[in-house]
């Protein structure tokens, strides 16, 4: 028999001998052992140190055939070191720390993409399809639903758009006054702010704006509706959601982005203007002629057909995403910010794959 | 009598674990049926299986002879004539009570939809109400409404999910009693999902009884009462105690408590170990008996107490007694058993 007599503090910061210079010596003896005895004097300090130091000490004797006594430990320490075997170690927790390799990842998200590519094409045939009966006058359509949406995606956005629209043509005229001043060609401000608010500001900017504001609030609609099991309901009352909910939504938006971004046009030139006639001592009337000269109608057309895809891309998003929502109130919250997210990143692939082919066409 | 919903070795499976697993079941037109079970036995994913919402891995579906379900193929809800009340009504708020009822009825012509409207607003007692919104209706009421909402296009089929639990317990069994009628005056079939065992006593005519996924038995509501298919079923429906004993023969079962006389509904053989279930009601209170149990626990409920008895070897029994005996908890009480039919199972 052989006595473990603990003393001193057995704490994560104290100094104590280390495991293997203690098995060292129980290593010799091991045969000649048949009981080892833990004792100690008390009072003494201890943490986890111990316990793991014990467990050590208990795993070595099991092995070995030895017997372990540990009555003579304080209560607290045997019943910790019993609760230590009760539970088997988990091994979940350990295999968690180990995540896929890179590649597979890689390959996942592309798969997850792929898919994602293919339930967005499938929702724009359905949306064409439900267009077509609505024009044939087949499609479940509430004319009032799509007043209130007019109403809400058209009038109700006007101030924010305005005000967002005046400071985009103000901030650029300042910063190209900066530079043009430099040549002494003051003048061409009215150039650049026109252009530029025309044919990318203009429909950049409300389309982003309705992605915060429509579109979130379309797939925050259509999640709430799935989540109260509405849409359910409607299906089995044979009412296609497609053509109930969705045509109505992107329809009212698809007529009023565009008509919103020729109205943020006229204000980003206007705040163009400001900026001239005061810091600039640009005349008003030469100003406007200056713009008049450097927008042709092509320009604003550029300006237009972009919005007018933008709208369908942020409406589109939108609804997918609220008829995709989980059926519970945080699903909810992750359709409103996964519908803001693919609607921006539409946005601006769409921008800049639109700018390219326009360039590359002349117009 | 007309076939109207066939359920042919359905299995659901989410991700690869399978929640409905091989049921089978059949309905005749005008029938009520039920699903019942326990919170996750699969009773929702049937239903919404047998609406068309969730497809099948294995089996098939028939509505009114017609095949709406089977793997790799799945009829879309609104092309199956099927009507769904669901647990939290799912009225539209902006549409007023007839708006919410007429929408179904798109294809008619203007009065014949408000007629439509009207004879289903009386049927369930809500004439007048037609121009209010759902929220200035009671819970009740907006039950009902979400109930002739479903009825309106005259479905092949009726299904209810859950369409009592957000009432109060009292209005429960009231109202399932009620749209019995209601569904009966019309002739319609339909199917309950529920979990309160009252509810599907008052409305089916046939209850389904899952756990785990499986239907362990498709019968009336006395049936699974009284001849319960499984150790589950019993267990699932009303309360009981399951005492071990041996078949002594054809009618007797040798317990703790003496032999047991009646007849066998189950298959044993004679000379088996077995459980045997006493029901409450099978336990008579009898102060002359020599038969005499310590109470342990007991429960009040009106004209009648639950006393929950202790055996010698700690095995307890339930004993329902008229409320006039009141005995207390550790009095020694007797009883005697009167068991009609024996609801045994081998022990396992």
């Amino acid at each position: 028999m052989a006595e473990v007599r603990l003393t001193g503090d057995w704490t994560l910061h104290g100094d104590v001998l280390s495991w293997s210079e203690f098995t060292q010596d129980l290593q010799a003896s091991r045969q000649t052992l048949a009981i080892i005895r833990v004792t100690c004097i008390e009072p003494f300090d201890w943490d986890s140190r111990l316990l793991t130091f014990l467990r050590n000490l208990a795993d070595f004797a099991g092995t070995q055939g030895i017997r372990l006594e540990t009555d003579a430990l304080p209560t607290g320490i045997r019943q910790l070191l019993q609760l230590s075997r009760a539970v088997p170690e988990n091994s979940a927790v350990q295999a968690g720390f180990e995540g896929p390799s890179l590649l597979h990842r890689l390959g996942e998200g592309l798969l997850d993409g792929l898919h994602e590519a293919r339930l967005f094409t499938h929702f724009v045939g359905e949306w064409i399809i439900a267009l077509f009966r609505l024009i044939m006058g087949r499609a479940n359509f509430r004319r009032s639903d799509f007043l209130l949406f007019l109403q809400s995606t058209g009038a109700d956005a006007l101030p924010i758009v305005s005000l967002i629209s005046i400071l985009v043509g103000a901030v650029l005229a300042f910063v190209g006054a900066v530079q043009l001043q430099m040549f002494g060609a003051e003048i061409y401000v009215a150039n650049l702010v026109g252009l530029g608010v025309v044919r990318e500001m203009g429909s950049m900017m409300t389309a982003i704006i309705m992605a915060g504001r429509t579109g979130s609030a379309y797939a925050a609609q259509l999640g709430t509706m799935q989540v109260n099991e509405e849409i359910d309901a409607l299906k089995t009352l044979g009412v296609s959601p497609m053509e109930f909910l969705v045509l109505p939504r992107s329809l009212a938006l698809l007529i009023m982005l565009p008509l919103l971004c020729l109205w943020a046009d006229v204000l980003g030139i206007l705040g163009g203007v400001i900026v001239g006639i005061t810091l600039l001592d640009i005349s008003l009337l030469e100003y406007l002629v200056q713009t008049q000269q450097a927008i042709t109608l092509g320009d604003v057309a550029v300006g237009l057909i972009k919005s007018f895809i933008f709208a369908g891309v942020i409406s589109l998003a939108g609804c997918l995403r609220g008829l995709q929502s989980g059926r519970n109130s945080s699903a909810v919250g992750n359709a409103t910010t996964s519908a803001m997210v693919t609607a921006i990143l539409l946005i601006v692939v769409w921008d800049a794959l639109t700018t390219l082919i326009f360039n590359r066409l002349g117009i | 009598m007309q076939r109207q919903l066939e359920v042919n070795n359905a299995t659901i499976a989410y991700a690869e674990i399978p929640v409905v697993r091989g049921v089978s079941l059949e309905l005749d037109a005008g029938e009520i049926g039920c699903l019942l079970g326990p919170s996750g036995c699969g009773k929702t994913s049937l239903l919404r299986a047998i609406a068309g919402f969730e497809p099948l891995t294995v089996g098939e579906i028939h509505l009114h002879g017609r095949c709406v379900t089977r793997p790799g193929m799945t009829l879309a809800p609104e092309k199956r004539r099927v009507g769904m009340v669901f647990q939290d009504f799912a009225l539209y708020p902006h549409l007023t009570v007839t708006d919410n009822v007429a929408f179904g009825l798109r294809g008619l012509g203007r009065r014949e939809r408000r007629r439509r409207v009207e004879e289903l607003l009386t049927l369930v007692d809500l004439q007048g109400q037609g121009e209010k919104y759902p929220h200035q209706l009671s819970g009740g009421q907006q039950q009902r409404v979400a109930l002739i909402r479903a009825m309106a296009p005259r479905p092949d089929i009726l299904l209810l999910d859950e369409p009592f639990s957000g009432l109060d317990v009292e209005l429960r069994e009231q109202l399932a009693r009620e749209v019995r009628g209601i569904l009966q005056r019309d002739g319609i079939t339909a199917i309950l999902v529920t979990h309160d065992q009252h509810e599907a006593f008052a409305m089916a005519d046939r209850i389904g009884v899952l756990g785990e996924g499986h239907l362990r038995q498709w019968a009336s509501g006395y049936d699974l009462y009284h001849r319960p298919a499984d150790h589950f079923v019993a267990d699932f429906i009303g309360q009981g105690v399951f005492i071990s004993g041996r078949v002594v023969d054809a009618g007797q079962v040798e317990t703790a408590l003496g032999r047991v006389n009646g007849v066998f509904v189950t298959e044993v053989q004679v000379g088996e170990p077995v459980e045997l279930l006493l029901r409450p009601d099978d336990i008579i209170h009898d102060d002359a008996s020599l038969m005499q149990l310590e109470v342990v626990e007991k429960a009040f409920r009106g004209a009648e107490y639950l006393y929950t008895l202790k055996m010698q070897d700690g095995t307890r029994l339930l004993c329902m007694v008229q409320s006039h005996h009141d005995h207390e908890i550790g009095e020694m009480i007797g009883i005697t058993l009167e068991v009609g039919h024996l609801v045994a199972f081998p022990t396992p």
